[in-house]
């Protein structure tokens, strides 16, 4: 114990080194002076010793676990809270009710403000579905994951100002287009590792954003398109909040369909090659799996609900602009998929409403958003690498035959 | 002619600050396979604290060349001790994960960083001194080179000679192709294989530190964000030069740097990044180890 206080005390004062002239200094070259914030200093060391208690025990803690783990004391993977509420019918359907009902009522009882942020926090839950079958299922890294919602978004806005389409056919076309873009992209790069792939998708990323930048003629530009008009009913007209509300419950119905179809697909054929694939690739490509089908199908599936994601968040905001699809956007889909464990698909829907919706009410916390989501990635690959909620395999079990062999 | 000559410099000026970032990410890679995604966050780190020495040394008096050595000092230091710490706390405990595991504790610390950077200074382009001072003999071609480029390619190529020096001819130089070649037997013939990552880090940090010292004397402005598309530039040009290997990532790194360059002077500015990336692309497809890498046969 003493130790640990010794060395935490260390440890302090070497954050408080490494930290003195960004946090401390402040240098104004325009006036000539120095600003020196030796309150931080005191901060730091104060969070640093602290930090580094409760890290040292941690990382104890951590080792404890995976020395049991060797010896067999400890099943690796325990059903979590998470999963048991899934697989215990009595605690499973009650809360299903509840939920169900809370989405329902939802927008009726809060005002058009927190309609309007829930949408965008349902599309990210889409779109961390849709990132979760590339990376989580089949374990192919995409870091520029967000050209694809720009795909989807610039399908609608371009769509609609040169050929007036509207927002029912756009919807399927900017799916489409996700999903071709997906395969188009996904081809030069299928012999590609895990590394690489990771590079040159996250090119991807920024050429599509320098593209849509640089292309006034089509894209506008920076100035981006607006007047995008809002999904219709029938032609109906509608108010701003009548229209809110009914994005919201489309809204619904697509996360529904996509946790429906990621859900189904996950237990497919092609679903259990994506997880083969991921685990070793070798073996899986000797066991007859076709490699380049089942790779492109998990790039042009994953694209296409980002594409869909795309259009419906064009008609939300009403206008689009190429900073709405920088490597930002990217990275905080692939958070929301590692936080809620990667290929669980509670994990990532808790995950995108929390990393959402928490800066939109914490307000103040919105300023640190993005440091904590550094932070968070890599304390999560540390301590918990499976995620907030442990996506735990499918474990394929025969019937029981009994002796009395009467009932089955 | 002149224009060519021009685009050159200035194409080469790129590829050698490519160059010294990008051997930090190919020698971390070549010994524990890992993409350094915070690489480019300590370059910028770097650019921040020789931005803020060179500031208040300017401010208590120092002047010329002073200021340039101290500030590049600091930096290298600084920059030395943020790549040991990174490893230490995102990378060590990670070192028997499944691979996506650290790629993805870099990433996050990449944003982490960044952001820090961002809170603790601001948010905004913050001016450069030009700590470069102009040299008399470089006057008749200045407008081909001027002195920062030059003394840019000079550093870099000295850094460069220097690494391989090192690599090539001291004990620690030794034992990092040993750990390169395999950390295992090499922790078997007494190679502590800890310390050699931390070294590994410690250089590609302090060569990443002079890249963004320079680069900040010479464009003259830079922000928290400044890191990120140098460190993908890098990675590319690590990755077209074969990753792994040091040549390489020198090689690909000015290839890289001429074809933005040549992209920017004939083609159009607004479109250099699409190249680099389609430079890229177009190797991976037609030499997916890269220009001098060697094909790596996957063992099962």
């Amino acid at each position: 114990m003493l130790n640990n206080v010794k060395q935490s005390v260390l440890i302090a004062l070497w954050f408080v080194f490494l930290t003195f002239p960004l946090l401390v200094v402040k240098v104004n070259t325009l006036k000539n002076i120095v600003e020196w914030r030796w309150l931080n200093m005191l901060w730091v060391a104060i969070g640093a010793f602290v930090l580094s208690i409760i890290w040292r025990w941690a990382m104890a803690q951590r080792q404890l676990k995976n020395k049991k783990a060797e010896i067999g004391e400890e099943e690796l993977v325990k059903p979590g809270i998470g999963q048991r509420l899934l697989e215990d019918p009595k605690i499973f359907k009650p809360t299903l009710a509840v939920i169900a009902l809370a989405t329902l009522v939802f927008p009726l009882v809060v005002d058009i403000y927190q309609t309007n942020i829930m949408v965008l926090a349902l599309i990210f839950v889409v779109l961390g579905l849709g990132l979760n079958v590339t990376v989580g299922l089949a374990g192919l890294l995409d870091l520029g994951y967000v050209a694809f919602f720009a795909v989807g978004a610039y399908t609608y806005g371009v769509l609609n100002s040169f050929f007036g389409f509207g927002f029912w056919i756009s919807l399927p076309i900017g799916g489409l287009m996700g999903a071709l873009f997906g395969i188009a992209l996904g081809f030069p790069i299928l012999r590609l590792r895990g590394d690489y792939l990771a590079i040159v998708t996250l090119g991807f990323g920024s050429i599509a954003k320098i593209v849509i930048e640089n292309w006034e003629e089509v894209f506008n530009g920076a100035k981006g398109i607006a007047n995008i008009p809002r999904p219709g009913f029938f032609g109906a007209e509608m108010t701003i909040t009548a229209a809110t509300t009914y994005t919201y419950y489309l809204m619904i119905l697509m996360v529904i369909f996509a946790i429906f179809i990621t859900n189904r697909l996950k237990d497919s054929r092609i679903g259990r090659a994506w997880m083969a694939l991921r685990e070793d690739e070798i073996a899986c490509v000797a066991m007859g799996v076709d490699m380049a089908k089942t790779k492109l199908g998990a790039y042009a599936f994953g694209a296409f609900w980002a594409g869909l994601a795309g259009v419906i968040f064009a008609s939300r905001n009403t206008y689009i602009n190429p900073n709405s699809f920088t490597f930002m956007e990217s990275a905080l889909v692939l958070s929301i998929v590692v936080m809620g464990g990667m290929g669980s698909i509670v994990g990532v829907i808790i995950a995108a409403l929390v990393l959402i919706l928490m800066p939109e009410y914490l307000r103040a916390f919105a300023e640190y958003r993005m440091l904590m989501f550094g932070a968070v990635m890599v304390l999560m690959m540390i301590f918990r690498p499976e995620g907030l909620i442990a996506n735990v395999r499918r474990k394929y079990t025969g019937r029981k035959v009994t002796t009395e062999g009467a009932n089955v | 002619m002149e224009y060519f000559l021009e685009l050159s410099s200035s194409g080469l000026v790129r590829g050698s600050i490519y160059a010294l970032i990008a051997l930090g990410y190919t020698m971390v890679y070549g010994i524990i396979q890992l993409i350094n995604f915070a690489h480019g966050e300590i370059y910028m780190i770097g650019a921040f604290v020789a931005l803020i020495v060179s500031g208040v040394l300017t401010i208590y008096g120092f002047s010329g060349v002073s200021i340039l050595i101290l500030a590049a000092l600091i930096a290298a230091i600084y920059a030395a001790a943020y790549g040991y710490t990174l490893e230490k706390i995102a990378y060590r405990p990670l070192r028997n994960a499944p691979r996506l595991s650290p790629l993805i504790s870099a990433i996050g610390m990449s944003l982490f960083l960044q952001n820090y950077v961002l809170l603790a200074q601001t948010p905004d382009f913050l001016p450069f001194p030009a700590l470069i001072p102009d040299f008399d003999f470089m006057e008749p071609i200045a407008h081909i080179m001027g002195s920062p480029e030059l003394v840019i390619l000079v550093t870099s190529a000295v850094s460069m000679v220097a690494l391989t020096v090192l690599i090539k001819y001291t004990r620690i130089g030794k034992a990092m192709r040993a750990t390169q070649q395999d950390m295992t037997m090499a922790r078997l013939v007494g190679v502590n294989v800890d310390n050699v990552i931390s070294m590994t880090f410690i250089i590609g940090s302090v060569l990443a530190a002079i890249g963004g010292v320079l680069v900040g004397s010479y464009i003259g402005q830079i922000n928290f964000y400044i890191g990120f598309m140098a460190g993908v530039k890098a990675f590319t040009a690590a990755v077209l030069g074969g990753i792994g290997n040091i040549p390489g990532a020198v090689l690909g790194a000015l290839v890289l740097g001429l074809t933005e360059a040549y992209a920017a002077g004939y083609i159009s500015s607004a479109y250099e990044d699409v190249f680099a990336f389609g430079v890229l692309v177009l190797i991976l497809i037609l030499r997916p180890s890269g220009l001098l890498g060697k094909a790596v046969k996957l063992k099962v």
